[in-house]
């Protein structure tokens, strides 16, 4: 699903150089659960922000579904967004003035789709993350929790294959923040691949595969208890080709 | 991204941030009711004199001593060398004969004091025919205007405006009686029904004599003007030839005389409106153009109020043409919607006048009402390109941190 190749990431601040990414490789299986940890600064960000194609490295390779995406133009790079990843954002980015429905309906509206159909496929995303009843609220009429899952809602509605969470819980209380969690990891369970950003030790232990980072370099870990096939240590997946 | 959709996201966003819309459609509002309250008011002059103009009758010619093509040059020229001669009676009266020439009516305008028992007023004193009644339909209240003599002949009779009737004689009746107008006597054969400002004169407060007459009594031998009709639309032009052909004749060979006809002067004063309410237009323009970069200034703040949302549509696979079309769709709308509200002002305002002034027939021309709303339309997409470019050139990353 997710290959990278010796992905580096350079920022010009003033006139020093800042490594935020340092030669990372590391494979993501389709329908893997995994986690990135890290203190701040240690390129987590701008790790979720490359996977997003939110960024492209300054050198390497990224191939994504068995494709090379490291040197896409904007718009490109924004159609691989639409029909592939869907992001969920510790601050949730509803738009405050759309309804949860209409708020859902968003990359729908924006890929162009029949409105008969996407009011139907919004439904049900909503139906799925518990939100039946809060269709018609505004994002401020809504709890934290819910407008979560608002955004939830909207990250899967495109079917995406992977979906990028960035601190879900960040923002929820312990309640919310796990019914989060629980939503999120049945999607994953029903076959998406999750990547979890999270500076939570916890959280980040439910994930299969664990990847931490540090100064810009990356390491893998596997959670033994992993109920799914994995391929092995780090080493070993490097040696892959792109599986898709 | 359909249509529908992009216009009623722009439409969420022209709701969510009232304040902000409102100020907008406000100015470019003012902009647009300028430019249709100004050019009612070129078009109104202009539609009030065409139709005091075509008042006259269709087939008129005006005929003025001295050659004066234009301006006032040729008659100055003219006076100070001395080579105009009078347009006299005995000129009018060789008009007259003129197979092309239906009626002429002269004109001798001056200023008199008008006497009777004691009771005297300066008054105005017109000298002219029988058919100046019928050119400016004049209405007579008592007995009847003046009849149809020769253009020479000097029978001391007048017809009388009715505040001076009502002055000099208050409840009697002024038919039949004799005044002194000036030095000399007259005999009231009519008084004129109230009329106001009517053709060339203030009819209330004229006295009107035989041309012939005038002539003897203001010691004249010029003409002030004739009007001439023409025996149809068809003779119009023969007609303006016989006069110049028969006036050379009579002057010695010199052409000293001017003709208008109606079309000529009409065509005059159009251009000269036109000059005008384009002028109006361009002034009110301006208001337009100050709107439009009122439009950049509302819409980058726009972009930087909603940077997380420009963000988040790039990460949801807005491409950059998305986001363009977008702002520049709120910038249209908001300025289509400034423009249907100063359209809707504009109109009440000149309604308005209307009531005022109902004489003048206050309308703003169409091409201006078009090009009012295609300015300001126009202005909205042109001053809103760069706000959404720069919308679309944000960073996505750096979009959804908010900055």
């Amino acid at each position: 699903m997710i290959e990278l190749k010796s992905i580096c990431r350079d920022f010009h601040v003033g006139d020093e150089v800042v490594h935020a990414l340092k030669d990372v490789n590391q494979i993501i299986e389709a329908g893997e659960y995994a986690s990135i940890m890290g203190p701040s600064g240690s390129g987590k960000s701008t790790l979720l922000n490359v996977l997003g194609l939110l960024d492209t490295p300054t050198a390497g390779e990224y191939w994504l579904k068995g494709r090379n995406v490291s040197h896409l133009s904007d718009d490109e790079l924004a159609a691989t967004r639409q029909a592939v990843i869907g992001f969920v954002f510790q601050s949730f980015h509803l738009i405050p003035r759309l309804t949860a429905l209409e708020n859902v309906e968003l990359p729908m509206v924006l890929a162009g789709l029949r409105p008969s159909k996407r009011r139907d496929r919004a439904v049900e995303m909503l139906v799925k993350t518990g939100l039946e009843d809060r269709m018609s609220h505004r994002p401020d009429q809504l709890s934290g929790g819910q407008r979560q899952r608002v955004a939830i809602a909207r990250s899967i509605v495109m079917r995406p294959a992977v979906l990028l969470a960035d601190e879900p819980t960040g923002n929820l209380d312990s309640h919310s923040g796990n019914e989060v969690l629980e939503i999120l990891e049945d999607l994953h369970n029903d076959g998406l691949t999750l990547i979890l950003v999270t500076h939570d030790p916890g959280l980040g232990a439910r994930a299969h595969l664990r990847l931490r980072m540090m100064d810009g370099e990356i390491s893998a870990e596997r959670n033994p208890n992993a109920k799914r096939n994995s391929t092995g240590g780090v080493e070993e997946q490097v040696d892959h080709s792109a599986t898709v | 991204m359909r249509l529908f959709d992009r216009n009623r996201m722009a439409f969420t966003a022209i709701v969510r941030y009232p304040l902000r819309s409102a100020m907008l459609l406000v100015a470019i509002a003012i902009g647009v009711s300028a430019v249709l309250l100004l050019t009612s008011l070129g078009e109104g002059a202009r539609r009030y004199v065409t139709s005091e103009f075509n008042s006259l009758g269709s087939h008129l010619l005006i005929v003025s001593p001295g050659k004066n093509e234009v301006g006032g040059i040729g008659r100055i020229a003219g006076a100070l060398s001395g080579t105009i001669r009078p347009l006299t009676l005995q000129d009018a009266m060789a008009l007259e004969r003129s197979p092309y020439i239906d009626t002429v009516t002269a004109f001798l305008p001056g200023g008199a004091s008008i006497n009777y028992e004691g009771v005297e007023r300066n008054i105005e004193v017109i000298g002219t025919t029988h058919t100046m009644r019928r050119l400016f339909d004049y209405e007579i209240a008592v007995g009847r205007f003046l009849p149809d003599l020769d253009l020479d002949n000097t029978s001391p009779i007048c017809v009388i405006g009715d505040t001076i009737a009502k002055e000099i004689f208050r409840t009697r009746n002024p038919v039949g009686e004799w005044v002194r107008l000036g030095e000399r006597r007259l005999r009231i054969i009519g008084v004129m029904a109230q009329a106001g400002q009517s053709g060339p004169v203030d009819v209330d407060e004229t006295v009107f004599v035989p041309v012939g007459f005038a002539m003897q009594m203001f010691n004249r031998e010029s003409l002030h003007r004739m009007m001439i009709e023409a025996v149809s639309a068809e003779a119009m032009a023969p007609a303006e030839a016989a006069i110049v052909r028969i006036i050379k004749t009579r002057h010695a060979g010199r052409e000293d005389v001017t003709v208008q006809n109606q079309g000529s002067i009409l065509n005059t004063f159009n251009t000269v409106f036109l000059v005008l309410t384009s002028t109006l237009a361009g002034i009110a323009a301006i208001s337009l153009a100050v709107a439009g970069t009122l439009i950049m200034n509302v819409m980058l703040v726009a972009v930087s109020q909603r940077t997380e949302e420009i963000g988040l549509i790039k990460a949801l696979g807005g491409k950059r043409s998305q986001i363009i079309g977008m702002f520049l769709t709120e910038a249209a709308m908001l300025s289509l919607l400034g423009a249907l509200l100063g359209l809707f002002v504009g109109q009440a305002a000149i309604s308005l006048l209307r009531k005022i002034y109902p004489i003048v027939d206050f309308q703003a021309p169409d091409w201006a009402i078009i090009a009012a709303v295609v300015m300001a339309v126009s202005s909205g997409l042109i001053f809103g390109i760069m706000p959404a470019r720069r919308a679309a050139d944000l960073d996505p990353v750096e979009a959804l941190q908010g900055h």
